[in-house]
C-alpha cells in the first residue's frame, strides 16, 4: 500500500540531499571538533557553515545561532534561561494559551519556581491580540514568548507587532517558529525577536537537531553545565552529522521555499474545500486565511479523532488529531479549547500537514476515504442523529 | 481523546476496530446501558437480548477511541450464550485481556465496557420490575 504521508507538522522525511550531506560525517569525518588535530578541525569547519545555513535562513548572524537538541530543547533553553537570567528584574513571564506543550510545561515549571505566568487568551481562531500583550505588561515582566504559527491549527501570529511592543516596553521577546521557519520568510530583525528557537525535523533535516537564536547581547543562563561547546552557553559534544543535515536542509528550504510555498497553498485549499464540502457537519479550525500554506485542522461532528487517525491509517494515511506529542494525553487538544470549541468537538478534530513531498494524488485519496470513515463511524455513534449517521 | 496510534495497540484491537463486530442499536432490546461522557471522550450504549435469562443478542453504538470501539465490540461478542447473571461476572480486566491487552491509559475504555454491560443487565431487571442482585445501581465512571 502506498503511503500518503500528511502528518509532517509532527515530522518531516528527510530530504535525500540532506542525507547525502550527512553520510560523510557518518563514516569519514568522525573527527570532534573540540579537537585541535586536523581530523577535529575539517568537522568544525562542517559544523561552522551548518551554523551560517541556519542563520542565512532566519535572518540572523552565525554567532548568534546555537546548536541545540530540537525545538524543545530551544524553548525551554530561551524560558528558562532567561527566567534565571532575569530573576534581579522580575519575576514575569507573558506567553499565550495555544503555545506548544514545549513552552507551556516550562511555565508551568517555572511557576513553581516563583515566577508569575499570564497565559493570554484567543480568539476563536487560535490569534493573540496584540493590545492584549501590551496590557498585560507589569513592571516585573521579564520576558514575552509567542509562538510564529500554531503546530495545531496554522493559525500565524502577530509577532512582528507583538516583538515591536516588547522592544517599546524594554522587554525580551522569544519566538517559537518552529513550524514556520523553513516553510515561510522568518526574519528576527523584521519579528522584532530576541530570541527565536528552529527545529532541523520539521524542515526535512534530521531529527534531534534545532537552534536558538540569542540576538548578540541578550542575557540568557544555561540549561546545561560542561565544556565551552557553543561558546560556553550550550555544553556538549556537537552533534555533527546532524547539524551539518540541518544545515543543508536550511539552504534547500531557503532556495525553493518561494515556488514551495505557492504549491502548498494550492493543495491545501483544495484539500480543505473538498472535506468541508463532502462530508456535513464538519468545521474549520484556526484562521481561514491568515494560517500556514500546509495545515487544514477540522473538527467532525459525532466522532472521535483516535478513531478517525486509526480508520485513516487503514487505508495508509497518515494524519493526527491535534498534537501528536499529547498522544498519550486524554486531554482534548489545549489549543482548540482555547479557541472556545466545546470538549466533544475538540475530540474530533483531524489535523492534516502536507509536505514538499505531497503530491495531487494524495490530496485524492484523502478525499475518497475520509466521507466514507466518517459516515461510519457516523453509524455507530451514539451521538449522531440519525439523520447525520446514514 | 488524543491518539497514541496503532503500534500501542495489539493486533486483536486493530481487528476489532477495524472490523467491529455487532454495531448498531438493537430493535426492542431486553436491557440497554449507556456509560461515558462526551467531554471526556466516549460514549457507550450496550444493548441486550435476552431469552429465559440467557443472553442471546448484544449490540453496541460507541463514539470513542480505537480502545473504546474494541471493548465495546469485544464485550459483546463474550456476553452471547452467557446468562445474565454471569455477565455481571465480566470484569474490565477480562475484557483488555482477551482483547490481548490495552495500554495503560486506554484501561479506563476496559472500565466503561464493563458499566455499559452492568448497566443494561440492571436495565433488564428494571424492565421486568426485578431487583438486580447486585443491590445498588451502578455509578457512571467518570475520568
Amino acid at each position: 500500500m502506498k503511503l500518503v504521508y500528511l502528518d509532517n507538522a509532527a515530522t518531516t522525511p528527510v530530504d535525500p540531499r540532506v542525507k547525502g550531506a550527512m553520510l560523510p560525517y557518518l563514516e569519514d569525518h568522525f573527527g570532534n571538533p573540540s579537537s585541535v588535530h586536523s581530523a577535529g578541525q575539517a568537522v568544525r569547519h562542517a559544523v561552522e557553515e551548518a551554523r551560517g545555513s541556519v542563520a542565512a535562513l532566519i535572518g540572523g548572524r552565525a554567532d548568534e545561532i546555537y546548536f541545540t537538541s530540537g525545538g524543545t530543547e530551544a524553548d525551554n533553553w530561551a524560558l528558562k534561561g532567561t527566567a534565571w537570567a532575569k530573576s534581579d528584574k522580575g519575576n514575569h513571564i507573558i506567553t499565550t494559551s495555544v503555545e506548544h506543550h514545549a513552552v507551556i510545561e516550562a511555565c508551568h515549571y517555572l511557576s513553581k519556581h516563583g515566577f508569575e505566568i499570564t497565559l493570554l487568551p484567543v480568539d476563536r481562531y487560535g490569534m493573540v491580540d496584540p493590545e492584549d500583550v501590551s496590557k498585560a505588561v507589569t513592571p516585573k515582566t521579564i520576558l514575552i514568548s509567542v509562538m510564529h504559527a500554531n503546530n495545531e491549527i496554522g493559525t500565524i501570529q502577530p509577532v512582528a507587532e507583538i516583538g515591536k511592543i516588547a522592544r517599546e516596553r524594554g522587554v525580551l521577546f522569544h519566538v517559537d517558529a518552529v513550524q514556520t521557519a523553513g516553510h515561510l520568510p522568518v526574519n528576527v530583525n523584521s519579528l522584532n525577536a530576541d530570541m527565536l528557537s528552529v527545529s532541523g525535523h520539521k524542515l526535512y533535516g534530521p531529527k534531534g537537531t534545532g537552534a536558538l537564536y540569542i540576538r548578540k547581547g541578550t542575557r540568557i543562563d544555561s540549561l546545561l553545565s560542561g565544556g565551552s561547546q557553543e561558546r560556553g552557553k550550550r555544553p556538549g559534544t556537537e552533534n555533527v552529522p546532524g547539524i551539518v543535515g540541518f544545515g543543508k536542509a536550511a539552504d534547500i528550504a531557503r532556495t525553493e521555499m518561494a515556488a514551495e510555498t505557492e504549491r502548498l497553498y494550492l493543495l491545501r485549499d483544495r484539500l480543505s474545500s473538498e472535506l468541508l464540502d463532502r462530508i456535513p457537519d464538519s468545521q474549520l479550525n484556526g484562521h481561514p486565511a491568515v494560517r500556514l500554506p500546509n495545515n487544514v485542522n477540522i473538527s467532525f461532528s459525532y466522532v472521535e479523532g483516535e478513531s478517525l487517525v486509526l480508520n485513516l491509517d487503514f487505508e495508509g494515511i497518515c494524519a493526527s488529531t491535534g498534537s501528536a506529542c499529547s498522544s498519550s494525553s486524554l486531554e482534548p487538544s489545549h489549543v482548540l479549547l482555547a479557541c472556545g470549541k466545546i470538549a466533544e468537538e475538540a475530540h474530533g478534530s483531524l489535523r492534516f500537514s502536507l509536505g514538499k513531498f505531497t503530491r495531487d494524488s494524495d490530496i485524492d485519496a484523502v478525499i475518497e476515504a475520509l466521507p466514507r470513515i466518517v459516515k461510519k463511524l457516523r453509524a455507530m455513534s451514539p451521538l449522531a442523529p440519525r439523520a447525520a449517521a446514514r | 481523546m488524543t491518539h497514541s496510534g496503532p503500534a500501542a495497540y495489539s493486533p486483536l484491537v486493530i481487528d476489532h476496530v477495524k472490523n467491529p463486530r455487532n454495531i448498531g442499536e438493537m430493535d426492542r432490546p431486553d436491557g440497554v446501558g449507556r456509560v461515558g461522557n462526551p467531554v471526556c471522550g466516549d460514549v457507550m450504549e450496550l444493548y441486550i437480548r435476552v431469552k429465559d435469562r440467557i443472553i442471546t443478542d448484544a449490540s453496541f453504538k460507541t463514539f470513542g477511541c480505537g480502545a473504546a470501539i474494541a471493548t465495546s465490540s469485544m464485550v459483546t461478542e463474550m456476553v452471547k450464550g452467557k446468562t445474565v447473571d454471569e455477565a455481571l461476572e465480566i470484569s474490565n480486566k477480562a475484557v483488555a485481556e482477551a482483547l490481548g491487552g490495552l495500554p495503560p491509559v486506554k484501561m479506563h475504555c476496559s472500565v466503561l465496557a464493563e458499566e455499559a454491560l452492568k448497566k443494561a443487565v440492571e436495565n433488564y431487571y428494571e424492565r421486568r420490575g426485578e431487583k438486580p442482585p447486585f443491590g445498588t445501581a451502578v455509578k457512571e465512571h467518570h475520568h
